[in-house]
């Protein structure tokens, strides 16, 4: 197979990108998107251009590392699916592929296709967590828990971090991962004491970042590569809304020696 | 080389315990005082940083990917151990110690492996705690699952992403450490060196990604959870960014390298497609609980899988091994495979490939069971093969997963270097020659979340804190050496690209040092792998600079440690004649084509130790011994 691929080149951050068009041929259908990218940045290599920076990693669709936008849409034409788990067998022989970074004001350019998503790690610091310390716990059977609602806690942690609900939203809301990130917790026992606390936190961090806000597009859904629903967004508003309407309480001073 | 264990005077079934009752301790209030870097934020290392931090130690952390919860614990699917017993199916902490023992074919310390056992209910429980949602029986219950070679049902599961729920729950603990102060995250950072001074590491020096500078970080101590280097064949089921660098930087400053040649093969995993192709995937061991394995009986027989009838299917494995069938351990799955394929009876367009079929379990089950169970990674089958597991059975081969050999640590997971420290799969300890299933996860979390935070509070308490720090001439010079190792890639200026380069590394240590190795292959990936590396040093090709994000130089990097470490990994098999675990060596086998260890001579762990550029390494023994469970000739037949 045969592809012509316009692709956002950009040096740095302050630099002015542009794209640039490249031709590849010789592709078999079984070859992973990922992987024809590796054969174009050998191909440019060799001719002494330098490579297009992308990041991946895990290759198998759960690390969340891969970020492109295919022809407008994150992770490209297929549904429910990262990058790296995207097969040229979807493409018409000889198309021409257009190829961009994440695009959004929280998500600044580093180089070519990367971006700095550390936005998200910000707003799991703020409250996505259960405090717990490492040591002896209380077995788990003694606090049952039914399958429905651990299965619905799981839908929402498979969120991979990658960022495709905010690349999607015309906005650039954050809503669906960090309503994700809530949910999760949310949902069960064990996150129930900080409860409150933690979707104001979260929601609280997620505004002081550049994202944009919710105007229930849901585009974020629709590309989202592990096909987390919206309702979870419904969630999390909802317990929001409970928890600034009670009394704040700032308990998230050091836990330790008291 | 000191290779003592530093073993407690104590039962084996005490042991831990005694040991935990008499360590040194530092005190709360000393613990700001003292400084630790973890290398890696996988399960061990996110879990140990998160551990550490939260006792009050200063924790620096590095990854290099730009999340912490993006290292490769991530993919684990299948599920972790736990000898929890909910089923009454017998198991116990004995058990779960025997099976790890006996499915690493008598490789492993047992006294390690006992305390693996003894730890792992502790770490369900820790994970339910911080809200990792396992999957759930109706009435509420944690359910279970079975994996290769084992008799019970002891793995906890999250669907197919156990490992993506398990490092959430270790990154959520560190991400409230960090949020508190007590840990710090350096991302898009690598590891270059390690620097030892006075004999006890002192720090690291790392690269920027980003920007390319070089910087010195100086601690009490330094973690090395930096996982395995099964990318060293290239095509693998690790994540592209895995490599041997922190291990075998340590190496390279008198950290002994043990047992280097085990090397898991993973036995389902999807053939390889293509020349270009860059990774493996790994379809989980759980899938063999209801799959069925099989190859046609006759060679060339080119029919459809469907097409094919019952009588000239030949189930291979549940013929060989009746008592456990299609859960034989992965070294005997992958070696069987292997031994199929090499007849002639592969399938698939390569003929390296043998079916994992679902028809009957879709059959007996039903669809809806199967699709609970599996339902994610049919999916993913699908998505890369364009074939669908509800309608024809899996193509499946064996693919480099997991090593076992790494940095040789003792009983509190110290390196032979005083104040390094090795974690999850970046030491040796556990597993043997052979990991079991479901069993790395719980290695990790072990060490992590219980022992480490526990030994290196009594290593510290013996050295006085801060006595170091980054304007050390030691550290000056590791930077000089890396910066002129960078510039040095950058102006070789020849032709061929990385990727070339490590896709022969990759073939030469599949071909040589793969499923099945022999002397005359060995001898010949020796002679081989120096005048490869003669040719990266002098024909590769890096466009760019290092004062930038270059990936290509990263890349290179890796592998220039790869290209080193490969030989040390076929000296290592060279030097090991006996069969045992994923180490097979034709030489060795018995009859009817089974592993055949040599106890009297090869009872112990082999640890490399590095003795220059010039000088051929050197080997030491560590001897092991067999107390607790005595020696036996594995048996999965009967």
């Amino acid at each position: 197979m045969k592809f012509r691929l316009r692709i956002w080149r950009q040096a740095d951050p302050e630099a002015d990108g542009e794209f640039v068009e490249y031709e590849i041929d010789g592709i078999s259908e079984s070859t992973s998107f990922l992987e024809m990218i590796d054969r174009l940045n050998e191909e440019i290599t060799v001719r002494g251009e330098e490579p297009v920076a992308f990041d991946s990693d895990c290759r198998e669709g759960i690390c969340g590392m891969c970020s492109m936008v295919i022809d407008g849409r994150p992770h490209g034409p297929q549904s429910g699916g990262t990058t790296c788990q995207l097969y040229m067998r979807h493409f018409e022989d000889g198309a021409l592929i257009t190829i961009e970074p994440w695009r959004s004001a929280a998500f600044p350019l580093v180089r070519d296709l990367v971006v700095d998503r550390s936005a998200f790690d910000r707003v799991l610091q703020a409250g996505g967590y259960v405090t717990v310390h490492s040591g002896p716990k209380p077995d788990p059977n003694a606090v049952p828990i039914d399958p429905e609602i651990a299965e619905e806690s799981l839908d929402a942690a498979s969120c991979i971090g990658c960022g495709a609900c905010v690349a999607a939203c015309p906005n650039g809301a954050a809503m669906l991962y960090t309503a994700a990130k809530v949910s999760h917790l949310s949902l069960l026992p064990q996150g129930q004491p900080e409860r409150y606390q933690r979707v104001q936190k979260m929601v609280d961090q997620m505004q002081e970042e550049s994202f944009g806000s919710c105007r229930n597009y849901a585009e974020c859904e629709a590309n989202c590569p592990k096909e987390i629903s919206i309702k979870f967004i419904g969630r999390m508003n909802r317990d929001y809304l409970r928890a600034v309407l009670k009394e704040p309480t700032d308990r998230r001073g050091p836990m330790g020696s008291q | 080389m000191d290779l003592d264990p530093r073993l407690p005077e104590a039962p084996i079934e005490d042991m831990w315990r005694t040991h935990k009752e008499h360590m040194r301790l530092v005190g709360p209030r000393n613990r700001p005082n003292y400084r630790i870097i973890v290398v890696g934020s996988g399960l061990a290392g996110a879990s140990a940083a998160a551990s550490m931090a939260a006792m009050g130690y200063q924790v620096d952390c590095f990854c290099f990917q730009d999340s912490p919860r993006r290292a490769h614990s991530i993919a684990a699917q299948g599920g972790i151990n736990a000898a929890k017993d909910y089923r009454n199916d017998g198991d116990s902490i004995y058990r779960l110690f025997a099976d790890t023992q006996k499915g690493g074919d008598y490789r492993a310390r047992e006294e390690n492996v006992w305390r693996l056992a003894e730890l792992s209910p502790q770490i369900i429980d820790q994970a339910v705690a911080q809200g990792v949602p396992f999957a759930r029986e109706y009435g509420g219950m944690l359910a279970n699952r079975s994996f290769g070679g084992v008799l019970v049902e002891r793995t906890f599961y999250c669907r197919g992403e156990t490992g993506q729920q398990l490092l959430l729950g270790a990154c959520s603990a560190l991400a409230a450490q960090i949020q508190s102060g007590g840990a710090r995250m350096h991302t898009r950072t690598e590891l270059l060196d390690v620097v030892v001074i006075e004999g006890r590491a002192r720090g690291v020096v790392v690269r920027d990604l980003v920007t390319g500078a070089i910087r010195s970080h100086a601690a009490d101590a330094v973690v090395l959870a930096t996982g395995g280097y099964s990318n060293v064949y290239n095509l693998s089921t690790n994540a592209k960014g895995c490599n041997v660098t922190a291990t075998w930087r340590a190496y390279k400053r008198g950290a002994g390298f043990a047992n280097p040649c085990y090397n898991q093969i993973h036995p389902t995993c999807i053939p390889v497609a293509g020349e270009f192709q860059s990774k493996l995937t790994l379809m989980s061991e759980s899938l063999r609980n209801d799959g069925r394995i099989w190859v046609p009986r006759t060679t060339g027989d080119l029919r459809a899988p469907g097409d094919i009838p019952e009588e000239e299917r030949h189930y291979y494995l549940e013929e060989r091994y009746p008592r456990f069938g299609n859960l034989v351990p992965r070294d005997v799955a992958s070696r069987n495979a292997k031994q199929m394929c090499d007849q002639g009876l592969g399938v698939g367009p390569s003929g390296l490939g043998v079916y994992l079929d679902f028809r009957d379990a879709i059959r007996d089950h039903g669809k809806s069971v199967i699709s609970a169970r599996y339902e994610n990674l049919f999916s993913m089958y699908e998505r890369i093969t364009g074939e669908s597991p509800w309608s024809t059975p899996m193509r499946i081969y064996p693919a480099p997963h997991y090593t076992m050999g790494g940095l040789w640590v003792d009983y509190d997971l110290m390196t032979t270097v005083p104040g390094l420290f090795a974690i999850g799969e970046a030491n040796f300890s556990d597993h043997g020659a052979n990991r079991l299933g479901a069993s790395s996860m719980m290695q990790c979390l072990a060490d992590g979340y219980f022992i480490i935070p526990l030994t290196i509070g009594d290593y510290l308490s013996r050295h006085p804190y801060g006595d170091v720090d980054t304007d050390h001439a030691a550290f000056r010079d590791a930077e000089r050496e890396v910066g002129q190792r960078i510039d040095r890639l950058v102006g070789v200026g020849g032709s061929s690209t990385v990727e070339a380069l490590h896709r022969e590394l990759g073939k030469l240590m599949w071909d040589h040092c793969g499923i099945a190795r022999n002397a005359d292959g060995l001898r010949e990936a020796i002679q081989e792998i120096p005048s490869l590396r003669d040719r990266f040093w002098n024909d590769l090709k890096i466009v760019g600079s290092g004062e930038q994000l270059n990936q290509s130089l990263e890349h290179a990097g890796r592998l220039a440690d790869f290209l080193e470490f490969g030989e040390l990994m076929c000296r290592d098999a060279l030097e090991r004649n006996e069969s045992s675990g994923c180490h097979f060596r034709e030489e060795h086998q018995t009859e009817d084509g089974e592993a055949l260890r040599d106890d009297v001579n090869f009872s112990h762990v082999s640890v490399w130790e590095h003795m220059g550029h010039e000088s051929s390494p050197r080997m030491h023994k560590e001897p092991l011994h067999f107390n607790a469970l005595p020696l036996a000739q594995r048996n999965y037949k009967t």
